[in-house]
């Protein structure tokens, strides 16, 4: 029996993608033009432009890619979906890597980005609405109480003109602004996670 | 051309209609053709040498066809004509020209410089006689010019025309357009002086060009000695063209060998997606790689800035080979932009409902039955082709439009 060097080729992340990745189909169509990553406002500053992610994929670098912070940092500027030469959802599709990468409990722990998503989702079932205030201070103290603080003196300008501009209600910090049917709320998200997990069942 | 010198040639009696004031087209416009890098002089003067002695032939410049009606073997084409006026007895001799002082944006070096409001289109043209503009042609230089015709072929008075005719078949070799490279947003070609055209630099490195043949750019005059190539300008991407035009790898690896043979210290660089040298052109891509002055970067440019300084285009984008990210500036960028199928003309007099596009708009043929066409499209009007392979398309349309003519002939007299 001989040993390959080589690796073989493998396509299974690839198909995992198609499965799973909202737009994950589109990843095929690639054809590794570069306009995305040289489009994107904060290209220099992550690791893996969509460009690379597209052909890590294709390669077969589950981990790493999962793993990436690059989908999180993703400011939704669509100039890439906009230039792509072959109309990929480039947004759409890095949107619904970093989603999958977080119901796999893969994505970069407290990546700012994930961790403020986080925050408002939570705050915004819980209510039906979301509670500004209540959302500016999860995020300002998500990293202890002295970090807290330090952010929340800082910001205080912005802060107190919001209050004087009557853009920040004080006693929103008592519930605030409420849906009405916070059941039905509830209800709608629980039968959403019920369809989505029918749909993953059957992709796989 | 091509298409009907060849039926011509078989006996058939041939109307050749074009829309501009000379015959040749595109072609006329290129400085050199690849790969054997000759001029097209030389074709075009092989053309017009068969097409004069053959009695079979009648040319007619500025004329359109506007509508048509009927069935194969028995077509109504009307035809309008647009007034050049100067009729048959011009000798070319140029005194008008001389005589008159208004200017217009030359259309045979894509506007990059003037000429006089009467002009020869170019040194080959065929109908080998001048044009006066329509702009002055009821004016003071209009007068002048005909003052100062020793010949008496300025007629101030001439119409627009329309006439009819029956014909057996249509070729349509209408040809094509470069892509319009204002669309092409994120390349400035619009706002930057130094980003042009392939075809336009076509027409600096010809010695009858508006440069005299000297690669200079268009914002200061300075000689172009780091020039960047954009391949795929408009091509293969959906926002623009969705087919690839095929001709612009190579009218870019052509291109870079001017670049070299001006001389001095001239470099270039051409940033590609893939370089697409089908066949035998495979040869010249290798030699334009080993070439010290031609450097490659696969990657399509994002987007490109300006140096307000120095009036040089920053080019910006990630390459593939590795993901670095540059940007890198040039002083002169050109776009090496698609082809488009000329059917503006087509499509603007109706006769959209007789001919079958394809999802880029070059014609796939005739609308209905396949037995019933008579109706052919040749060269670049067909498909994105080059100057070679448009000339086998216009041979093997004209062979189709000829059996149209055996063919309803024989039944007529059965």
């Amino acid at each position: 029996m001989t040993t390959n060097t080589t690796a073989a080729y493998q396509n299974s992340f690839l198909r995992e993608v198609e499965a799973h990745v909202e737009e994950g189909a589109w990843v095929k169509m690639c054809m590794q033009c570069g306009v995305c990553a040289g489009s994107c406002p904060f290209g220099p500053h992550w690791e893996h432009s969509p460009q690379k992610i597209f052909m890590m994929i294709r390669a077969g670098k589950r981990e790493e890619v999962l793993r990436s912070d690059s989908m999180w940092m993703c400011t939704s500027c669509y100039n890439c979906l906009v230039r792509c030469p072959r109309k990929l959802p480039i947004t759409h599709i890095m949107h619904g890597l970093a989603h999958y990468a977080h119901r796999l409990g893969l994505a970069p722990k407290g990546q700012p980005t994930r961790e403020s998503a986080r925050l408002f989702w939570n705050n915004c079932i819980k209510h039906g609405r979301i509670n500004e205030l209540k959302f500016t201070l999860a995020l300002y103290f998500k990293d202890g109480l002295a970090q807290g603080i330090k952010n929340a003196l800082a910001m205080q300008g912005i802060g107190l003109a919001m209050l004087k501009a009557k853009r920040l209600n004080p006693f929103a910090i008592f519930g605030g602004h409420q849906c009405k049917d916070k059941s039905g709320i509830q209800k709608i998200v629980a039968k959403a996670r019920e369809l989505e997990a029918k749909r993953q069942e059957q992709a796989a | 051309m091509t298409a009907a010198l060849e039926a011509a040639e078989c006996g058939q009696q041939v109307l050749l209609i074009d829309k501009a004031p000379t015959l040749g087209g595109r072609t006329a416009q290129l400085y050199r053709y690849f790969p054997k890098m000759c001029h097209p002089s030389c074709g075009l003067e092989i053309n017009l040498k068969r097409l004069k002695g053959n009695p079979k032939l009648r040319v007619m410049a500025m004329t359109e066809l506007v509508a048509v009606t009927g069935r194969r073997g028995d077509y109504r084409v009307t035809l309008k004509v647009r007034p050049r006026y100067v009729n048959e007895n011009c000798t070319a001799c140029g005194k008008c020209a001389e005589a008159v002082s208004s200017e217009i944006p030359d259309p045979f070096n894509y506007g990059l410089s003037k000429v006089k409001a009467a002009y020869l289109p170019h040194l080959m043209a065929y109908p080998q006689r001048y044009v006066i503009d329509a702009s002055i042609a009821n004016t003071a230089e209009g007068e002048k010019a005909k003052a100062a015709c020793p010949v008496g072929a300025v007629d101030l008075g001439m119409q627009e025309e329309t006439l009819e005719l029956t014909v057996g078949a249509i070729v349509w070799a209408t040809g094509w357009r470069p892509y319009d490279a204002n669309k092409i947003q994120p390349y400035g070609y619009d706002r930057y002086q130094n980003v042009i055209t392939s075809v336009e630099f076509e027409r600096l490195a010809d010695p009858r060009g508006p440069t005299g043949g000297q690669l200079l750019r268009p914002s200061d005059g300075k000689p172009a000695k780091n020039i960047a190539f954009i391949q795929c300008a408009g091509s293969r991407d959906e926002n623009y063209l969705r087919h690839c035009s095929r001709i612009c790898c190579m009218a870019t690896l052509k291109q870079t060998q001017y670049v070299r043979e001006a001389g001095g210290d001239g470099r270039s660089t051409v940033y590609y997606i893939d370089i697409r040298a089908i066949d035998r052109f495979e040869d010249f891509y290798q030699m334009v790689q080993a070439d010290a002055t031609v450097s490659f970067v696969k990657s399509k440019v994002a987007r490109i800035a300006l140096n307000e300084v120095n009036g040089n285009p920053i080019l910006h984008g990630v390459d593939t080979e590795g993901y670095h990210r540059y940007a890198t500036e040039h002083d002169l960028v050109v776009l090496a932009v698609g082809m488009e199928p000329e059917i503006t003309g087509l499509l603007g007099n109706g006769l959209a409902a007789a001919i079958v596009l394809d999802s880029s708009n070059f014609i796939e043929g005739c609308a209905g039955a396949s037995a019933d066409a008579g109706m052919f499209a040749a060269g670049a009007a067909a498909s994105p082709l080059d100057v070679n392979r448009s000339v086998q398309s216009a041979t093997a349309a004209s062979l189709k439009a000829i059996q149209v003519v055996h063919k309803t002939v024989s039944t007529e007299v059965a």
